[in-house]
């Protein structure tokens, strides 16, 4: 089983900050991570490859600091990363963008399942897989919750999480499924995996030439998207949200009520 | 010079943050309140290489530096100093020595399993007689052919009931002193080999300390580790090593004092504004503060002179011993910021200080730590 998976870094945070004056993100000083979803759809293709063999392939279409998402994707155990990074993808909107992913899916070889996060937490589009399946002429499933493979390991049966209720699809391979947090539990990268990493690191770089992408499907020539106007709207009164067991968010709830003299526990 | 930890030290650093952050401090206060062992915890540690992680990767460790190791041991203290003291002790006390001293048959035997995450080590020196003063072992081996019988007791024992291999000393020949002591490796279910009294203990309440009793405990002389006689060497030189991990770990302490002083002086109010604008507790985080990342410096000078191959005793001393009294300065002061609140159980500071506390007394007292320093220093070290 040839597994693909595609991720991206994010900055890490719930509450980036955006420049007033050019609508963008401000990324200086936030540290970046590999985008939640993505790194669930990672877990996922290690666990596929764990019960059926094959290899883990992850692609990442970004700056060269990218790299480090790309490393730590090593570190957890995929077999193989490359760099989808070139100046000719500068200004790419998500069409371009999958587009590129697309091409470089194609130039990994043989490949059976592409995996991929929902969205990402700084765009929050939740194009680029369906997009992505699109460009490579497969079938795709979003928001899954499980992917079971068939032991003949060609049907896959997919369990997707709407809003009202499940959808169980069944579809055959090559397919691309994006998936949701609640899927798995990512395993934490070992001391061996990022010593093995850091020792003998061989992140590759494909550029736009490498993967055969035509000049004009790529970039801002590439991109129909106009982005007219970014905004931060109005912040709302700063409120408090308690995460956690339903014991331990009582305990908490109890202990800042106390503090804001709300009530007296007894 | 460079200050700055590599991209190794960096990424393992931010890996066990991550883990520590998500996986222990959620239950930590649970298994505090109970005195239960973090057995799942260590298992999923040992999973990740944390158990044996500066042995080298053919032997079933991590394979990383010194200095990765003490960003480890600080990360998870930081959360939680009884799975601090249970992963350093395996790492410091048990897997060092038996990487330095023993045979490559000793080494699959008893180290690949510690290393791996399959099974924890302990360190047996200390006794009821024997504290600060190690070289007063009451614990004796005879030799009986090609067995040793090992008769005495070790109390305070770190991982004692937890775990499967033990380091222990006992004396062979009394009358050559501390040239008399022998180190031998035992395991969990040899014959006269059991346990006694579980310590109750005012702060790492999660972590285990019990004793070990030997009745007429037989064991193979393959069993002995190094030379004969070299025990006490071999002691003081894996003690070396403990105190960067002890030093590490009260490294962890003292941060998650100031962390959670600086949370609650920006969010206290009193007098109109955060407490955290009034000059007293602005001086008190200061000083904090300082003090902890003059300590970091220490532990990581330390870490990088055992990676560089240098001698590293005088300043293991001067780590364990400035970091541990940063850890009760630091955890005295987050109560006295937090007032009310940090003297009950509702927050975590109660239990920094009681948790700090036992980082200036074992693996050396503050006392030792001094004598070590004093010894070095005076004849030129």
């Amino acid at each position: 089983m040839n597994i693909v998976v595609l991720i991206k870094q994010v900055p890490d945070t719930t509450d980036v900050k955006i420049d007033p004056r050019t609508g963008t993100l401000i990324r200086e000083g936030v540290p970046s991570i590999i985008n939640p979803d993505d790194k669930h759809a990672l877990e996922e293709g290690l666990r596929i490859r764990e019960k059926f063999g094959g290899t883990v392939t992850v692609l990442s279409m970004g700056p060269p600091q990218a790299e480090d998402a790309l490393m730590e994707a090593r570190a957890m155990g995929a077999d193989t990363t490359v760099l989808v990074s070139d100046r000719a993808f500068a200004g790419s909107d998500t069409l371009a963008t999958s587009y590129a992913l697309a091409r470089s899916v194609l130039t990994t070889g043989e490949w059976d399942i592409v995996l991929g996060g929902r969205q990402a937490i700084d765009g929050d589009t939740a194009q680029i897989g369906p997009q992505t399946a699109e460009l490579l002429g497969v079938p795709q499933v979003t928001y899954c919750i499980e992917i079971e493979i068939a032991e003949d390991g060609r049907s896959v049966t997919a369990k997707r999480a709407l809003e009202d209720g499940y959808e169980v699809i069944e579809t055959k391979l090559p397919a691309l499924f994006t998936v949701i947090k609640d899927i798995n539990e990512p395993r934490y990268p070992s001391i061996r995996g990022i010593v093995n990493v850091c020792r003998d690191c061989d992140v590759q770089t494909w550029n736009a030439k490498d993967i055969g992408a035509s000049k004009k499907m790529i970039g801002l020539d590439g991109s129909p998207t106009q982005v007219a106007r970014t905004f931060a709207p109005e912040p709302k009164g700063e409120g408090l949200i308690l995460e956690g067991p339903p014991e331990q968010t009582t305990k908490e709830l109890v202990k800042h009520l106390r503090e804001k003299n709300v009530v007296r526990v007894r | 010079m460079d200050f700055a930890l590599n991209k190794e030290q960096l990424m393992i650093q931010q890996m066990v943050r991550e883990f520590a952050q998500n996986e222990i401090e959620p239950i930590v206060a649970e298994y505090e309140a109970e005195g239960r062992f973090p057995e799942e915890i260590i298992k999923r540690l040992g999973e990740i290489g944390i158990l044996g992680m500066t042995v080298p990767k053919e032997l079933g460790g991590g394979g990383c530096d010194t200095v990765s190791y003490t960003c480890a041991i600080e990360e998870i203290s930081r959360a939680c100093a009884s799975t601090g003291i249970a992963v350093s002790v395996n790492n410091s006390l048990a897997c060092f020595p038996l990487l330095t001293f023993g045979t490559d048959e000793q080494k699959a035997e008893f180290l690949t399993p510690i290393a791996n995450g399959s099974s924890l080590g302990a360190f047996g020196l200390t006794e009821p007689s024997a504290g600060s003063d190690a070289a007063m072992q009451q614990t004796v081996a005879v030799r009986d052919g090609d067995d040793y019988v090992i008769n005495g007791i070790k109390h305070f024992i770190t991982n004692a009931t937890v775990a499967e291999v033990y380091i222990v000393f006992a004396m062979e020949d009394k009358s050559k002193g501390t040239r008399g002591i022998t180190t031998f490796i035992l395991k969990k279910g040899d014959p006269g080999f059991t346990f006694g009294t579980i310590e109750d203990k005012l702060g790492i309440r999660a972590s285990i300390q019990a004793e070990l009793v030997f009745e007429d405990c037989r064991i193979p002389a393959s069993r002995m580790l190094g030379q004969s006689g070299k025990g006490f060497k071999i002691a003081m030189m894996t003690l070396d090593v403990g105190r960067i991990g002890v030093a590490s770990q009260a490294l962890g302490i003292a941060q998650a004092s100031l962390d959670r002083s600086i949370q609650f002086a920006n969010e206290r109010e009193q007098f109109g504004k955060p407490i955290g604008r009034l000059g007293a507790i602005q001086e008190a985080v200061a000083n904090m503060a300082t003090d902890i990342e003059a300590a970091r410096m220490l532990v990581r000078y330390a870490a990088w002179c055992k990676d560089m191959g240098k001698p590293f005793s005088k300043e293991a001393a001067m780590a364990k011993l400035f970091a541990s009294e940063t850890a009760m300065a630091s955890a005295t002061k987050a109560i006295q910021i937090h007032g009310g609140y940090g003297y009950i159980k509702d927050y975590p500071v109660e239990r920094y200080f009681r948790d700090a506390k036992i980082t200036e007394i074992y693996e050396g007292t503050s006392e030792i730590q001094r004598l070590v320093i004093a010894l070095n220093v005076l004849s030129g070290k």
